[in-house]
Order: C-alpha cells, then sequence, then structure tokens
C-alpha cells in the first residue's frame, strides 16, 4: 500500500477542522515517505467550499511535502453539485475508487524511485521472483 | 406560494449547528421526495449559507417550510443574521470576492444551486437569504 489515508478519519462530519490538522500533522509524517495520500470520500454526502477547501489544503500541505493528494469515490450527486457550486478543487486529483487512487500513488512512487517499505499483508501476496505472472 | 405543513427552526452559532443545520435541510428534502442531485444541491446551499452565518453574522437562524404552488412542492429555507450586513451585494455575489477566509463561492454558489434566491440585507442591521428548491 503506497499510501491510504489511515493514520485517522478527517472530522468533515462535525466540520472540526482543529481536529482534523491535528490529524493532518500526524498523517503528514508518513506521506514523504509513502509518497502520497488518498482520500476516500465515498461515504460523504455533500462537499461545500469549507471542505473543498480543507481538500485544497491537504492538496498545498503534501505537495510541499513532496506527496500527491488524490480525492477517490466521490458521489455522482456531490460531482454534480460540485461543478454547479463553481468549485474546482485546483490541484487536487481525482480517482474513481480506492484502487485506482493507489494505483496513481504506485506511479507517482514508481517514477520517484520510492521503495515501498509498508506493504498490506491482509491484500498483497509476495512476489516470487521468477514465478510466472497471474 | 403557501406553506404547507411541515415546519421547523434551529439556531445557528457554531460549526456544529451546521452540521444539524444539514441534516434538517436533508431530512425535509427526502420528505418531500427531491432527487438526490437536487437534495445535495440544497444540503449543499444550506451548508454555505449556514457557514456565512457562523464566519459573517455571528449568529443567526434559520426556518424551513414545506410550500407548495401550482401543484408542485418545494422546501423553502430562511437564513437570517443580525450581523454587520452586506454593503456591496453585487460584489459579494461574484464568484471569487471575499471579505474573510473564504473561497468566495458561498452566496453566488448557493444561488446556482437552488430554483429561487432572495437576499435582504441592510449594513448593520444583518442579512436574510431565502431559498427554495421545487421538486420536478
Amino acid at each position: 500500500m503506497t499510501g491510504a489515508l489511515d493514520k485517522g478519519d478527517l472530522d468533515i462530519r462535525t466540520d472540526n477542522y482543529a481536529g482534523s490538522r491535528a490529524v493532518l500533522v500526524e498523517m503528514s509524517r508518513d506521506w514523504a515517505r509513502r509518497g502520497g495520500v488518498v482520500i476516500d470520500i465515498s461515504a460523504v454526502e455533500i462537499v461545500d467550499s469549507f471542505i473543498g477547501r480543507m481538500f485544497a489544503s491537504i492538496a498545498a500541505l503534501s505537495r510541499v511535502l513532496d506527496a500527491e493528494t488524490v480525492v477517490v469515490g466521490m458521489r455522482p450527486a456531490v460531482a454534480i453539485t460540485l461543478v454547479e457550486l463553481g468549485l474546482s478543487l485546483e490541484g487536487v486529483r481525482t480517482a474513481l475508487d480506492l484502487e485506482k487512487g493507489l494505483a496513481i500513488l504506485d506511479r507517482v512512487a514508481a517514477r520517484r524511485g520510492i521503495e515501498d517499505q509498508h506493504p498490506d499483508e491482509d491484500t498483497e501476496q509476495p512476489v516470487t521472483p521468477g514465478a510466472p505472472a497471474p | 406560494m403557501t406553506a404547507a405543513g411541515s415546519e421547523a427552526q434551529m439556531p445557528i452559532r457554531t460549526g456544529d449547528d451546521v452540521v444539524r443545520v444539514r441534516q434538517l435541510v436533508r431530512g425535509h428534502a427526502q420528505a418531500v421526495r427531491l432527487s438526490l442531485v437536487d437534495q445535495t444541491k440544497l444540503v449543499t446551499a444550506a451548508s454555505e449559507l449556514a457557514r456565512n452565518i457562523v464566519t459573517y453574522g455571528g449568529s443567526g437562524v434559520v426556518r424551513m417550510e414545506t410550500v407548495t404552488k401550482s401543484g408542485r412542492t418545494g422546501i423553502r429555507a430562511i437564513f437570517a443574521d443580525s450581523g454587520p450586513g452586506i454593503a456591496d451585494l453585487e460584489l459579494a455575489l461574484t464568484d471569487g470576492w471575499t471579505s474573510g477566509s473564504g473561497l468566495g463561492l458561498e452566496l453566488g454558489g448557493a444561488r446556482r444551486l437552488v430554483d429561487d434566491f432572495d437576499i435582504d440585507t441592510q449594513v448593520g442591521r444583518g442579512t436574510t437569504v431565502t431559498v427554495v428548491k421545487w421538486t420536478r
């Protein structure tokens, strides 16, 4: 796993921005090493300009730390509303789902030559050298 | 346009209230069977307007009611505060303009997300924004 948001949930349900910032500082320690952060918003029912600004802040912060931010899982109704609201989420990459978001980070990591120091034991099988591809 | 039953009112003072406003609007929007996209648009607009009150108005109140017109049903939400008011309304409705820390999309964005949008503001007296979203 290249960089899922596994250090804590951003508290956007209660708009607790201060709390979220503390979580961000904690998470950011891992970002540079892992090459990025994925924000899964598949459970989020609306994105207003306040939450959008939070995504932009995370993206800007991660960029300074040489890490990529990918927002994944946006519901269609949320996407339609976001466009009409006029929120462009500049500097924030998006992907359809978590898998595609992680694939983006993998490509970024590969391009930078970052070693994957945190293989996810639950989902990834170790690759035996010389074994035929499945 | 006449009010038809279901009414609710709640104060807006903190960020937590913004979340409660979203829940209240969502409940009303579901009750009149707005489509999911229209629900999302109305809840998002309400979120912008409620946060505007917290950010600029200090505190205020939202009143919500079900309304009918020519056989159609809608949700009307009235956001009122007794804050500083808006000196240049046209400017405040312009995308990208903000007097505070916002993105400047709040008012103009909220207007695009609803069917009817009305704003009444007086410097030193406060601001009242009324929005309606109709069923299709």
